[in-house]
Order: structure tokens, then C-alpha cells, then sequence
């Protein structure tokens, strides 16, 4: 039973952990595409940057003796998300419209949107420094152990962990409700369906854009939070983050959001169940194995150090045997 | 129809793609309520004509005037926001959309209720009611065209633009298209529509259009051109 509480720790939430992250950000990424045609490099920045935006405000919060429930950084997200909402639409409006509008090829966007990533990380360190800080000033992460019926371990659940959790679910659940059922979301639909189409029958091509950047925004500030509050906040979060989500995006298919969600569970779990060491769950089991068979001490698939490589696999196989994705999306 | 104002007219109209001018002096005028077909061979500039109209490309010379209105080069949005639609020949449906959400989105601009907008285009086409719920990409190329008909129907428009609206359509489907597009025509929308199936297209038209090479060759009631021997001989295959 220890064994199974382990791996419940240590692959199952950190999986759905990860995997959440991943999905916020690859939501945005493959709207983006779907809508505006180009694949968004400055994505797993602007969750830096929404995590930075919550750091400062939580500081603020801080010095003004604010205390709550919950951590101060997790409310400092909501207006955070906000913030950078707004800064997504002025990225594309000074960035990616201009280029847009004179009808560039969408490397060409692709391209801006590499030296918008290079940007925000320039200013996040200009303001920020390089040091890794902690999202908590004067408070402590809140630890929850839930005892396991037979077993002497505990299953652990941090609270920004479990506030991600929560927030992934709702998110997810109000994004399927909007696209669903809303004018806006429906239009977004329509857009990234068949453009002119919704040209001609009238969408305005305007708030379905800053729609999609504000959705995009606001999940990225939500996911790089609450990853900051889980872990540290480090100015160069983005980077280990970049890949896994465009796996998770392609995986999904392109322009699906729901595929993104599932793409991005996908890859969160496939990460930790690559590095996860399986001979915890066989040691049970060690009587029942034949003499000549002697069970070592570590089996993963990968090091935890190749934990990177895991997507890019993932991506591989895709791309080889499915390439529109699970949802079938658009092909590159 | 004495000294009636046309609702649309367009006046030599030279357009085209990439600076390769299609159009070379096109003239066009309906007055409310009728249909107008244009007919001709390929290449004759026919969808271009009714893309001009719509504003999806420049027009370098000549102008457009809908309902009193300049709506020379004005862009889609706008002429939407004035009464017109534009059904396009391919492509003309949210293929992930429901039926009933396609027809919503042609309603984008509407900002009143509009249920009962969506009760009469399932009266128009009764096959679609039952389709409601079914995504337009799964569903039969007759009943995608009346899905692009529908949507554009969304926004009561006073002048619909239909490009080749029976392509690709077996001959059953393309008589029950054909009728349809007089029963929308009868509730007084005016109609400007290319079409390939010239006879029959002619046979109810209040005004053709035959061009060629980017020009005006033969306009007149669509009986009288069906009549003129010089028009079957060269267009109508005899």
C-alpha cells in the first residue's frame, strides 16, 4: 500500500500537476493558432511574465499587512491575469498586427513573436534579476496529508497544487460553456473554421482576436502563478516549459482546444511516469519473482535529466503516425 | 418597373487580381426583387463580377452603387451591416459548426432576437430542421448550399449574391436548389446569381448576363436570351 501511495505522490498528482500547466498554456497556443494562423513562441513567456506581475502585487499586498486563507499570491493572480491580458492584446497590436495587416507570411510572425519571447525575458530580468525567489513573503505553503486507508504513508497535496487543480477544472469547464454556448465563443469557432467565411458574413475579426488574447493571457498569468507558488519563481520559467506545450498543442491537433487539454495531460503524465522509478510498485511483489530474477534497485524509462526528451518523443510518434493530432487539428 | 431605382448598379467596372485586370467595363443593374443571372464561359470574369460587388477585390475603375448608396471598394463587413450577402461557391459553410449554430453566425451582426428568422429559413428548407444538431461538414453538398443560403438569409437581406449555387449538384438536387432561391426570391429578396446551368437559370430570370472575356456581350430579360439564336448558338451549346 506504501508503494501505491507513492506513486500516487510522486506520478499521478505530479502528472496532473504538470499536465494542467502544460494544458493552460497549450489552450492559448492553439487558439492562437486557430484564429491567427501562427504559432505563438512568446507563450510560455508571458506566464513568466503574468507570474512576475503576481509576485509584485503579492508584494505590495504584503507590505500593506493583507493576509488571507489562501496564499496572497493566488489572489494577486486575478488581477494579474488581467494585467496581462492587456499586455497580450498590446503585443499583438504593436508586434503581430502590423505584419498582419501587410498580409507577411506567418513565419514572418513567427519570427516577431521568437524576438517578443527574447523581450519579455530581457525586461523580466532587467526588473526582476535572475534570482529564483519565493512566491510567499511572511506565509507558509500550506502541506495537506490525507492518510491512506492501510498504508503508513500519506498521499500530499500541496495548496497550490490543489488551487491549480481546481482552477484547471473550472477554466476548462467555462471555456467549453463559452465556445459552446456564447455569440463570441461560437464566433472564435467560426474564425478559426473558415476565415473569410466570417469575413464575409460580417464577425468582427477585432473581438475575436482580443478575445483569444485574453483568454490566452489570462491562463498563461493563471499557470505560470500557480507553478511559481507550487515550485520557485525563476525568471527563465518559460524555457522548460516552450516545448512540452507546442507537443502538447501539436499532440492535441492543431486549433483544438480540447485537444490541447488532453494533449497537455498527456504529455504531464507521459513526463512523470517516464521518470518515475516503476520498481517501487514491483518491490511488493519481489517473493513472487524467480530466483534468477533479482530486482534493481531503479527502473525508469528516462533520468530524470532527460525528462525533456519525453515530449519531444511523444511529438515524434505523433507526427509519424498521427500528424493532424488526436482531434484531428490542422496541419502545419 | 417605369422609372423604378435600381437597387444595385454597377458602371464599368474594371477589377481584378494582382494588378491583372478580369473585369474590363462590366455593367450590371437590378430593381428590387428581381433575379438577375449571369452566365457565360469560364474565364468570362462571371464570379469575379459578383466579388467586386461584395468588395473582396479592388475595383480600379467604374463604380457600385447599392440602394442609393456608393459602395464602391467599401469591404464585406460594411455591405453586410447595409442588406447584402454573399453566398461564395465553395467553402460556404462552417463545416464544425452545427447547422443551427451556422445559421446563428450568419445572424452576427443582429443584435435583436432572431428566432423566428431561424423558424423560417427550417420552413424555407425543411431537410435542415431535422439536421439542426448535425455539423454542416457531415452533411450532403445539397444541403450544405441551403445551409450557405440559410446563414446568408440570417440577415433579411435585400440583395443576395450566389456564386454557382448548384455546382457540383445532381440534377434532382440542383431543381430543388433552383427552387428554393425563387421561393427566397418571392419573399422579396433581390438576387444576383452566376451560374453554369445556364437553360434552366435563364428560364427564370428577370435579367441575363452573358459575358465574355470581361465583358458585357448580351443582356436582355433571360427569355428573350434564350430566344436569340446568336446567345444559343455561342453559349447555350446550341
Amino acid at each position: 500500500m506504501n508503494e501505491l501511495v507513492f506513486f500516487i505522490n510522486k506520478a499521478l498528482i505530479s502528472g496532473l500537476v504538470i499536465g494542467s500547466v502544460y494544458a493552460l498554456g497549450a489552450i492559448g497556443v492553439t487558439l492562437i493558432f486557430g484564429i491567427l494562423r501562427f504559432a505563438h513562441f512568446a507563450h510560455a513567456d508571458l506566464m513568466t511574465v503574468g507570474a512576475f506581475v503576481s509576485y509584485v502585487l503579492m508584494a505590495l499586498m504584503a507590505a500593506a499587512g493583507f493576509s488571507a486563507p489562501v496564499p496572497l499570491a493566488f489572489l494577486a493572480m486575478f488581477p494579474a491575469m488581467v494585467i496581462t491580458a492587456l499586455l497580450a492584446i498590446w503585443l499583438d497590436k504593436t508586434f503581430y498586427k502590423p505584419f498582419r495587416d501587410r498580409g507577411s507570411n506567418p513565419v514572418i510572425i513567427v519570427m516577431a513573436s521568437l524576438g517578443v519571447t527574447l523581450m519579455l525575458q530581457g525586461l523580466v530580468r532587467l526588473f526582476g534579476g535572475t534570482r529564483a525567489r519565493s512566491m510567499y513573503i511572511g506565509e507558509n505553503k500550506d502541506i495537506y496529508r490525507i492518510p491512506f486507508p492501510g498504508a503508513k504513508r500519506d498521499l500530499i497535496l500541496t495548496e497550490p497544487q490543489l488551487l491549480l487543480i481546481i482552477f484547471t477544472i473550472i477554466a476548462v469547464i467555462t471555456l467549453a460553456v463559452f465556445l459552446s454556448r456564447s455569440r463570441l465563443g461560437k464566433a472564435m469557432r467560426a474564425v478559426s473554421d473558415n476565415p473569410d467565411l466570417a469575413q464575409i458574413t460580417g464577425i468582427n475579426t477585432k473581438h475575436v482576436v482580443w478575445t483569444t488574447w485574453v483568454i490566452g493571457g489570462t491562463l498563461a498569468a493563471a499557470a505560470g502563478t500557480m507553478l511559481s507558488l507550487d515550485v520557485v519563481l525563476k525568471p527563465d520559467l518559460s524555457f522548460g516549459l516552450l516545448l512540452p506545450i507546442f507537443a502538447a498543442v501539436i499532440v492535441g491537433g492543431i486549433g483544438q482546444p480540447y485537444g490541447a487539454i488532453a494533449g497537455g495531460m498527456l504529455i504531464g503524465f507521459s513526463e512523470t511516469f517516464a521518470v518515475f522509478n516503476w520498481a517501487v510498485l514491483l518491490r511488493p511483489f519481489r517473493d513472487s519473482f524467480p530466483d534468477w530474477f533479482e530486482l534493481p534497485t531503479k527502473i525508469a524509462f528516462v533520468p530524470t535529466e532527460y525528462k525533456l526528451a519525453v515530449p519531444f518523443f511523444i511529438l515524434i510518434l505523433v507526427l509519424i503516425y498521427r500528424p493532424t493530432g488526436i482531434f484531428k487539428g490542422k496541419v502545419m | 418597373m417605369s422609372e423604378l431605382q435600381p437597387i444595385i448598379q454597377l458602371t464599368d467596372i474594371h477589377a481584378g487580381y494582382g494588378g491583372m485586370n478580369i473585369l474590363n467595363g462590366v455593367e450590371f443593374s437590378l430593381n428590387p426583387g428581381q433575379i438577375g443571372v449571369i452566365v457565360g464561359p469560364n474565364g468570362a470574369g462571371k464570379s469575379t463580377t459578383l466579388k467586386a460587388m461584395f468588395g473582396m477585390l479592388h475595383c480600379s475603375q467604374g463604380s457600385i452603387i447599392f440602394d442609393g448608396q456608393d459602395i464602391t471598394n467599401k469591404p464585406p463587413e460594411t455591405l453586410a451591416e447595409l442588406g447584402m450577402a454573399f453566398v461564395p461557391q465553395e467553402n460556404n459553410v462552417f463545416q464544425t459548426l452545427s447547422v443551427q449554430e451556422n445559421l446563428e453566425m450568419g445572424a452576427y451582426t443582429r443584435r435583436d432576437d432572431y428566432s423566428h428568422l431561424i423558424e423560417q429559413v427550417y420552413e424555407i428548407f425543411p431537410a435542415l430542421r431535422e439536421k439542426r444538431n448535425q455539423d454542416a461538414g457531415e452533411l450532403s453538398g445539397g444541403q450544405r448550399q441551403m445551409v450557405a443560403i440559410g446563414r446568408a438569409l440570417m440577415i433579411e437581406p435585400k440583395f443576395i449574391l450566389l456564386d454557382e449555387p448548384t455546382a457540383g449538384l445532381s440534377p434532382l438536387f440542383m431543381s430543388e436548389v433552383f427552387d428554393r432561391i425563387i421561393a427566397v426570391n418571392k419573399t422579396g429578396v433581390t438576387v444576383a446569381m452566376v451560374e453554369q446551368n445556364a437553360k434552366q437559370a435563364l428560364g427564370f430570370a428577370h435579367k441575363g448576363y452573358v459575358l465574355a472575356g470581361g465583358r458585357n456581350r448580351f443582356t436582355d430579360t433571360g427569355a428573350a436570351l434564350l430566344a436569340d439564336p446568336d446567345v444559343a448558338k455561342s453559349f447555350l451549346g446550341g
